[in-house]
């Protein structure tokens, strides 16, 4: 058994552009996948996820670096001789083939007898709970059934990886949850590897076991879900995945990881857990997650005793959205910032609440207070 | 435009206009049943004509003519004419631009200037002018408009089922022929009957290239009006008028039954 | 799945194709270039060089560069020739736009349902053979003719109508022949006239005919542009109908080019009033079509 399932070495695609110039859209990329994994490939567009997957497929070559597939190195190998398939994002069903001859293309292609051509594609259509849509065309399908027969038709051939191009980026909210799940269970349920695009990170957290942050061309972060949102290391993947507050500021003093920071505008010092290493007086954002603030009034009393990480602030708007209340919140000089305060309490009374032009405490515990080098 | 109902004038000249159309056409199918031979006056009903130009060998060779250099352009000018709509609507070559220019001649410049050409052309060669040079000038100036037509068609062509055949084992051969042509077969197949139509209907370059001996249906049909006018060539019309509207009937059907699957 | 190293074999030969579209695209254009550059391009180029040449005394070709086709061209008896055809698709273009025009207008504003059988309507005639069509026109102007046997029955009138062998049989002719290439472009152009516009114009206090004047036929121009080069250049070429229909009256450049080849056999003449025809129709397009933006291809089809 190799030792990754894909891996992608310090791999470059540079594209021309039809003015004559280029563009890199992939640049030094390095990702290793583990066999079964659910990989994703995150970032908004333009950031080299789709390039990346399509060199894995074959339809574009590496302009440098190389593509591992089972640890062979794929070159110039064509898609058609290589053990992956795709799941596309159109969902490219051949339209004038049935559901069935579809479905078993891929297996015509590997000349495999009717017989059991028959018999693979009744189990694909199971898997993808589509059993008796076989004469169907693709037109007459909806399209989370649509969706279905692409992902039966590239599953029937046991490829050791799947790679998926945001496959429910046309379907419905509602539609795209339950699929969500459906491509979840059915990926442990087969146990191949899948790489899946998105640009969703509430779907990729969702479904991943790891996930690449990419932007530009490059991948940031690579890391389960839970390290990519709870220790972005920068400030770009701090921002695109969930929700933060940012506050720029100066290094005054490094302790191991603690990190001590003077926030700029507001000339107070915090400290926060360094993502990285640094120096002092180096210029630095501070992030801090909504739900992870904690709030209290501005008398020093109550159960927050004990944190110290602490900055005033006045309420501007409340946003009660039943589970949590969103608190908007004015620290002066133009500074704000948003803290999600779950609804532990249970009552009607509106003094139990935040509301708006109460002055505040901000207490920002110091393990979830992350520094992060600037830009 | 909106379907407000529209001026009582405007739909009486409309069928005015249609009644222009059909009239001749009308007049033609009419009177080929004529007994009279000056066929304005009518005499009587006769399937007479009708025999006579069933035993027109004159006829029935230039129909067969006809229909073998229609069937040979149309095929070669069809294969031909896809494979250059391929290449123009998915690569850039050098003399791309060029080649774009050089196929819209022949849409637009009048028959009598590529007819003269071809039979300059064929007169320097010296090539004998018969079945041979018709089909070549036929082909001519059909791969043009199968270009166009198939053209057209290729615009909006989804790439990506291309891809998938790759992704699941097609190489690019077998791509072509399983995904490809199938999907784009329907552009292909309008560009053909195109391209059969027009030979069928060609007079002009035809009657430069023909030379002497061979013969074609309009080229006959043009003899037949121009020095012996008898209802045989209105029994030819009609026969002709009703192959075309069953053939073009049976195509839109089929058409619009596609459409519905 | 294919093992990677046999096709290794392979590898280099269809993967050079792969990897070069641009030999691909030449690849696929090339059967067609080469077949119109020896079928179309090699013979208008010998058509121009011809014209260059003068007739010998035997009817054959003498090889002296020569312009003495192109100052005979300039005679009266020639420009007249010139201006008539000119004429000739002039006015068979304006015919057609009358006649064409209400009807474009008129299958524009009908049901949805109706308008692809409408326009199929139009179209059943012309699949018929082209000689068909005029040779059905021909019984019908005749002296002995349908049109004059008619009236003459009516009572409309005492004598024959002179109109065959005439320019007026041949308009007809030539218009006929021509609807179809006018009405479709002018359709085209009308169906995609927004409502909204019309309604607008209402709401801004046009009457219906100003409305029509200032908003709907401005907006028609480029289906008449696209019509007017797809009729006035046939037109002017044309030969069959003035030989049918005109009778000895009527010669067009058409008629012209071909009685030299086939008649008189002065090829080098009949080629140089043969290049003035191209050339004419040349600039024509060019100036039409950088007028009107080239857009004729989804109207041709």
């Amino acid at each position: 058994m190799s030792e990754y399932a894909v891996e992608m070495q310090n791999v470059v695609k540079i594209f021309p552009t039809p003015e004559g110039g280029e563009v890199t859209a992939v640049d030094h990329v390095t990702l290793r996948i583990q066999h079964g994994e659910f990989f994703s490939l995150l970032g908004p567009s333009g950031c080299g996820k789709t390039t990346s997957l399509r060199m894995m497929a074959g339809f574009e070559w590496p302009t440098e670096g190389e593509i591992y597939i089972d640890s062979k190195a794929m070159g110039r190998i064509p898609p058609y001789l290589r053990t992956v398939n795709t799941v596309f994002q159109s969902y490219a069903l051949f339209q004038h083939m049935s559901v069935f001859q579809n479905v078993a293309f891929g297996l015509e292609m590997e000349n495999v007898n009717k017989a059991e051509i028959s018999r693979h594609v009744a189990n694909a259509l199971e898997m993808v709970k589509l059993t008796g849509m076989d004469r169907r065309k693709p037109r007459q399908l909806s399209g989370g059934q649509q969706q279905r027969v692409a992902l039966a038709r590239a599953l029937v051939k046991r490829p050791a990886v799947l790679l998926l191009d945001e496959p429910l980026g046309a379907l419905d909210l509602k539609l795209r949850k339950e699929m969500q799940l459906e491509l979840k269970a059915l990926q442990e349920h087969v146990g191949i590897t899948f790489i899946y695009v998105t640009h969703d990170q509430e779907e990729a957290l969702t479904m991943s076991d790891r996930i690449a942050v990419m932007s530009q061309g490059k991948t940031l972060q690579i890391g389960t879900p839970l390290e990519i949102y709870e220790r972005p290391n920068c400030r770009f993947v701090a921002d695109f995945i969930g929700e933060t507050n940012f506050l720029k500021g100066t290094v005054k003093k490094v302790d191991k990881e603690k990190v001590t920071v003077l926030l700029t505008s507001l000339s107070k010092e915090i400290e926060g857990l360094g993502q990285g290493s640094f120096i002092f007086g180096q210029d630095v954002t501070v992030s801090i997650r909504p739900e992870k603030i904690r709030l209290a009034d501005d008398t020093g009393a109550g159960a927050l005793k004990g944190l110290e990480n602490f900055l005033h602030a006045k309420v501007v708007r409340t946003a009660y959205v039943g589970s949590d209340t969103r608190v908007f919140l004015d620290l002066g000089k133009d500074i704000k910032m948003r803290a999600w305060e779950q609804n532990h309490v249970s009552t009607l009374d509106p003094d139990a609440y935040y509301a708006v032009g109460d002055v505040v405490r901000v207490y920002m515990p110091i393990e979830n207070t992350l520094v992060l080098p600037e830009g | 435009m909106s379907e407000k109902k529209p001026a009582l004038w405007l739909r009486i000249f409309s069928y005015l206009v249609y009644l222009y159309i059909y009239l001749p056409i009308l007049i033609l199918v009419i009177f080929s049943f004529n007994t009279q031979k000056m066929n304005i006056r009518w005499e009587g009903f006769t399937l007479k004509w009708y025999e006579v130009l069933f035993n027109d060998s004159n006829v029935i060779l230039a129909t067969r003519n006809t229909l073998i250099i229609a069937f040979v352009a149309t095929f070669v000018a069809t294969v031909v004419g896809t494979l250059a709509a391929l290449a123009l609507q998915r690569y850039r070559f050098p003399g791309y631009t060029m080649t774009e220019t050089v196929l819209y001649i022949p849409v637009i410049i009048p028959e009598v200037v590529m007819g003269i050409s071809l039979l300059a052309f064929f007169a320097l060669i010296n090539l004998q002018l018969g079945l041979t040079t018709i089909t070549l000038s036929h082909i001519a100036f059909n791969i043009p408009f199968v270009t166009l037509v198939v053209r057209a068609r290729l615009h909006g062509f989804d790439k990506s089922i291309e891809e998938a055949a790759m992704d699941l084992g097609a190489n690019e051969w077998t791509t072509f022929k399983r995904v490809t042509l199938p999907t784009i077969m329907p552009g292909v197949l309008s560009g053909a009957m195109l391209a059969f139509t027009l030979s069928l209907d060609d007079y002009v370059i035809t009657y430069f290239t023909a030379g002497p001996g061979a013969t074609t249906l309009p080229l006959r049909v043009f003899s037949m009006v121009r020095f012996a006018v008898t209802p045989e060539v209105n029994a030819l019309s009609t026969l002709w008028v009703l192959t075309v509207f069953i053939i073009l009937l049976t195509s839109q059907i089929i058409q619009k039954r596609q459409a519905q699957n | 799945m294919a093992d990677v190293q046999t096709s290794k074999v392979k590898f280099s030969f269809s993967t050079q194709l792969r990897e070069n579209p641009v030999a691909q695209g030449l690849a696929l254009i090339s059967p067609t270039f080469l077949y119109l550059l020896i079928f179309m391009i090699l013979p208008m180029l010998l058509v121009a060089i011809l014209s260059f040449m003068m007739r010998g005394s035997y009817g054959n070709i003498v090889y002296r560069f020569s312009i003495g086709n192109y100052t005979r061209l300039a005679d009266t008896l020639y420009l007249r020739i010139l201006a008539y055809s000119l004429g000739v698709g002039l006015a068979t273009t304006i015919f057609t736009i009358l006649i064409g025009y209400p009807l474009a207008y008129y299958i524009a504003r009908a049901p949805t349902r109706q308008r692809s059988i409408l326009l199929f309507l139009i179209l059943v005639p012309f699949w018929t053979n082209f000689i068909i069509r005029i040779y059905a026109w021909i019984m019908i102007l005749r002296t002995e003719g349908f049109l004059n046997t008619l009236l003459l029955n009516l009572g409309l009138i005492n004598v024959p109508l002179d109109i065959l062998y005439t320019p007026t049989a041949v308009l007809i002719g030539m218009a006929y022949e021509f609807l179809p290439f006018m009405v479709l472009p002018l359709y085209t152009s009308l169906e995609k006239i927004e409502n909204a516009q019309l309604e607008a114009a209402a709401d801004l206090g046009a009457r219906p005919w100003r409305a029509f004047l200032r908003v709907t036929l401005p907006l028609s121009v480029p289906g008449m542009i696209a019509g007017s080069i797809l009729v006035f250049i046939p037109a002017m070429g044309m030969f069959v109908v003035p030989d049918l229909m005109g009778g000895a009256k009527t010669i067009l450049v058409g008629n012209l080019i071909r009685n030299q080849f086939l008649v008189s056999r002065d090829w080098p003449f009949g080629a140089a009033a043969s290049m003035l025809l191209m050339i004419l129709t040349l600039a024509f397009t060019l100036y039409y079509t950088r007028k009107a933006g080239f857009g004729g291809e989804e109207l041709l089809i």
